[in-house]
């Protein structure tokens, strides 16, 4: 078991499916487990993709798309 | 929080969409698998930002609705019985059986209890040995490891009050169901990112070989939906059919294995039923053989119960895409969250209850097409 923080609310997890997992790593939590670590690379990865993508984008007209509303979703 | 707020940039969202735009040059139907994707899509009026060429369709990914309406019966008939203390996820407490639901059980006396994880059941049981405590084991892939593990510490440590009314279902034989019918308008699949954190998606790709169509496992946030849209539509405008991983982040291709060895070990694949759908081979999990003493439907031994299903609810349609909530009369007149007449409307991650949390059976139908059509933002109804 390991004590995990949602964004301020602190609970116990269970790490059983998770032996790799340090302090300080961001988990995928469901139902009381731990199923992932959250890969710190691929994140960042995935979202140089998509600001590779904007950087490129700024060359061409500007959009008549409105922005999209701002979510406060909780974690899924 | 890290990993959450960077994937609801709107200057990025709108890229994105505007990458979408550019390369889309006929319609294509995407369907979303997950509840939760479904929920995140309305709530972000995702569906309205994309070109009018895209349509995305609701899938079956919600378990509570989806979980048979004889299986929801047998919860209620174990639930009535004396010395019973039956626990559930809190958001199967309201849903209907074909008389009552498991709220109005408890009001009557009944021990009905929500439980956050399965492991809350094990303590219960022990604290009350004199009392049979049931744990009502519904979900998809991603609940599977922690109903194992429940599962698997009762029999280790010899909890012999505790057991599961199980009632597991499958992704990939659902889609390929959806894929096999004769109504199905699906060309592509936003995958189920959290199902695929357990399991990896190396069983998507026979699913993408046999029938052709791209699968993009994704995320749940606003960009994660947008980027495996764009990818989705990139490999159907390239004639391409293949699983793309869009949620790496989370997701490897072989999934967590620890997690699926247990899972193997409690569980066995069985025929299930699903609400709104029917029967589908090999689509869900029942515990093995050696779980038996754990296993409620053994213990109880319900009969096969007479259902009742209200005729005008269109959920079978809405689960398979082939129908959106506001298509059926019904949707927020005579079925409403309070009120659900099936399936879809149900549960908070039902595509006809994400509809309506966020307003849309106030919106007719002329408004639809201008939204579509001008990609306008929708405002949130307060939830």
């Amino acid at each position: 078991m390991g004590k995990t923080n949602f964004g301020g609310i602190v609970k116990s997890v269970c790490l059983e499916y998770t032996p790799e997992v340090q302090c300080g790593d961001y988990v995928l939590v469901h139902v009381g487990f731990a199923l992932g670590k959250v890969d710190e690379a691929e994140a960042e990865r995935t979202y140089r993709l998509l600001n590779e993508m904007n950087q490129l984008s700024e060359l061409e007209v500007e959009s008549e798309l409105t922005a999209v509303p701002a979510g406060r979703a909780e974690a899924p | 929080m890290k990993y959450l707020d960077e994937y609801r940039n709107g200057a990025l969202a709108e890229t994105v969409v505007r990458e979408i735009r550019r390369i889309v040059t006929r319609p294509w139907v995407l369907m979303e698998v997950c509840g939760g994707q479904t929920h995140s899509i309305v709530r972000h009026g995702i569906d309205r930002l994309l070109p009018p060429e895209v349509e995305l369709v609701h899938g079956p990914g919600c378990p509570v609705c989806v979980t048979s309406l004889e299986m929801i019966d047998k919860a209620h008939a174990i639930a009535r019985q004396p010395d019973v203390i039956f626990c559930s996820f809190g958001d199967m407490l309201r849903v209907p059986g074909s008389k009552v639901d498991l709220l109005m059980i408890k009001a009557q006396g009944a021990d009905v209890r929500i439980v956050y994880s399965p492991m809350d059941c094990l303590k219960i049981a022990r604290a009350n040995p004199a009392k049979r405590v049931i744990f009502f084991a519904i979900g998809f892939e991603t609940t599977a490891p922690a109903n194992a593990m429940a599962a698997w510490q009762a029999k280790r440590q010899g909890i012999q009050n505790f057991s599961l009314l199980v009632s597991h279902v499958l992704v990939p034989p659902s889609i390929a169901s959806i894929l096999q019918s004769p109504l199905n308008r699906v060309q592509g699949f936003l995958g189920p990112g959290h199902v695929c954190t357990v399991m990896g998606y190396r069983e998507y790709e026979p699913i993408c070989a046999r029938f052709q169509v791209p699968i993009v496992i994704t995320g749940f946030e606003p960009l994660d939906l947008l980027q495996g849209t764009l990818s989705a539509i990139r490999q159907l405008e390239q004639g391409r059919a293949e699983v793309e991983n869009q949620y790496a982040r989370v997701v490897g291709r072989d999934g967590n294995r620890p997690a699926q060895a247990l899972i193997n070990q409690v569980f066995e694949v069985c025929d299930r039923k699903w609400r709104g759908v029917g029967s589908i081979p090999k689509s869900g999990y029942k515990l093995r053989w050696e779980f038996r003493e754990h296993d409620a439907e053994r213990l109880f031994g319900v009969k096969e119960i007479d259902t009742r299903e209200p005729a005008d609810c269109i959920s079978g349609l809405v689960l398979r895409g082939v129908k959106k909530p506001h298509h059926c009369p019904a949707f927020g007149k005579e079925c409403t969250p309070e009120h659900p007449l099936g399936a879809t409307m149900v549960s908070a991650e039902g595509a006809c209850a994400a509809y309506y949390a966020y307003g849309r059976h106030l919106e007719n139908p002329v408004e639809e097409s201008n939204h579509r059509a001008g990609g306008r933002v929708v405002q949130e109804a307060s939830a």
